[in-house]
């Protein structure tokens, strides 16, 4: 999740609207095929950038597959599992959201970019507060590297080789870094 | 950079819209079967209370432990102070064992003012002589705004039109100060309902001095302890004549709107201020108070120990 670039900031665009329309298409389809349906998965979106790419993506999958049961979605804020707690300001994003019990189930931890790792560790920890899982899996729209923990995500939109100092935007209408 | 949190007056607006909104992230915690998080890990706070309190000190012990942090209670009758240890040894051998907040009760007013000058940690005033008891206008203002489903933001919203009458002895009151700034701060009405010998010398509030003047033109009614040892003060003849004009009785409970929320810091004295069960009354919200002071408290807990200067993360990130 990174800041947002604002209105003619000269970002440069890598992505556009197709592209990320098209990578949460093929995301869906690998979701589905590794999990064989979506019976029993559930998508969990981190709070904030996670939760748009949460709803695009269960949309998709009641597309590709319409037979199948809605597949379960919610969010989980992972502020209070952070390692910087003390160390920066409190900015919690919007509350948890979990309605659903994660016993036995599988989770698709979803951002909308996977960078140092460190946000998905503290959410993977959060998730565990719930209930113990069968699996959980991850799945970021933008892996742009610089990864500080052995996390590693099952399901990736665009690989995106950038510098530390670079801030990487994503939504639907593309992919920005500047 | 040590922040502390005294009175509601310091805490402002920007601050009370923030800590209501952190307080929801705190109520998701409680609402779990495992409400416990790892946020204020290795972190230590130290109750020291210099005044009698169940439900407060009860509330931060538990807010702590919610938050994975360590809690240090300190029973004033048990310590050197009654060896003739001076308050300030006390504080500053406490603060050496490595206390990162302090939070205190005591009868004298300006308190955790006194104590902020000799210690580096956070201090939280809960509760001080007649003057300020700001967790507890959290917790009102959090059990309303959830109560009455208000949109109360850092950003937008608050208690617009909101008409809310405080009955009780005002004036030797810290919550009735504390929660006033606070309803004020989010922009609700408020009506002191309160006999004359218990008003502060100096105010600018809407007064009444008969419950049955507002009754039926309020929102929120929100019920003081009066206290014994006012009568023997004489500033009220009777407690009876208290509950004549001012209690909550039968007859006004009727009156009582069904949306109206009825509110008591608490401990509450049955039979005066509040002549019915309060069971019995459909805007009854006392009991969420109570839950709400734990969820007010983890967040003010949580924006103390748990936040960091801008730049002291250089070079990480998300």
């Amino acid at each position: 999740m990174n800041t947002p670039s604002s209105a003619g900031d000269a970002g440069k665009q890598v992505l556009g609207p197709d592209d990320v329309r098209r990578a949460i298409t093929r995301m869906a389809h690998e979701i589905i095929e590794r999990n064989r349906g979506t019976a029993g998965v559930a998508l969990v979106g981190i709070q904030t950038g996670g939760v748009w790419v949460v709803e695009a993506l269960a949309a998709e999958i009641a597309r590709i597959d319409d037979a199948a049961d809605p597949v379960q979605i919610g969010s989980v804020d992972a502020s209070l599992y952070r390692d910087d707690i003390g160390l920066r300001p409190v900015s919690p994003g919007s509350v948890s959201d979990l309605t659903f019990t994660v016993d036995g189930i599988t989770v698709v931890l979803v951002d909308d970019v996977l960078y140092t790792g460190r946000t998905v560790r503290a959410a993977i920890d959060a998730i565990g507060d719930y209930g113990r899982p069968k699996a959980v899996q991850l799945a970021a729209i933008v892996d742009r590297g610089h990864r500080e923990l052995p996390i590693r995500p099952d399901f990736v939109g665009k690989n995106l080789p950038t510098s530390a100092d670079e801030i990487v935007s994503v939504t639907a209408d593309g992919v920005t870094i500047s | 950079m040590t922040r502390s949190l005294l009175s509601i007056a310091e805490l402002g607006d920007v601050g009370l819209r923030r800590l209501l909104e952190l307080s929801d992230h705190m109520a998701e915690v409680n609402r779990r079967p495992n409400p416990k998080v790892p946020a204020l890990r290795g972190k230590t706070v130290c109750n020291v209370f210099f005044e009698d309190s169940t439900r407060t000190r009860l509330s931060f012990e538990t807010a702590a432990k919610r938050l994975s942090a360590d809690t240090m209670n300190f029973a004033v009758s048990q310590s050197s102070l009654s060896k003739g240890e001076s308050l300030r040894d006390t504080i500053e051998t406490i603060a050496a064992m490595g206390v990162d907040a302090f939070v205190i009760r005591h009868k004298s007013s300006g308190a955790p003012w006194q104590l902020g000058e000799w210690t580096n940690a956070s201090v939280i005033n809960a509760g001080d002589g007649w003057h300020a008891h700001p967790t507890q206008a959290l917790l009102d203002m959090y059990t309303v705004r959830t109560a009455l489903n208000r949109t109360v933001t850092s950003s937008a919203g608050g208690f617009d039109g909101l008409r809310v009458a405080m009955v009780g002895d005002i004036k030797h009151s810290r919550v009735a100060r504390s929660t006033t700034e606070a309803f004020k701060l989010l922009g609700a009405d408020i009506t002191w309902v309160s006999p004359r010998t218990l008003l502060p010398p100096e105010h600018d509030e809407h007064v009444a001095t008969n419950l049955d003047d507002v009754i039926d033109d309020i929102d929120v009614l929100y019920l003081l302890r009066m206290q014994n040892e006012r009568m023997n003060e004489a500033l009220v003849p009777s407690l009876r004549e208290y509950t004549t004009r001012f209690g909550l009785t039968p007859t006004r409970a009727g009156r009582l709107g069904q949306d109206v929320l009825v509110m008591h810091p608490g401990p509450m004295n049955r039979g005066v201020e509040m002549a019915v069960d309060p069971g019995e009354l459909s805007g009854n919200v006392i009991n969420q108070q109570v839950t709400n002071g734990i969820n007010v408290r983890m967040a003010v807990l949580f924006d103390l120990l748990g936040s960091g200067s801008e730049h002291s993360l250089a070079g990480s990130s998300e």
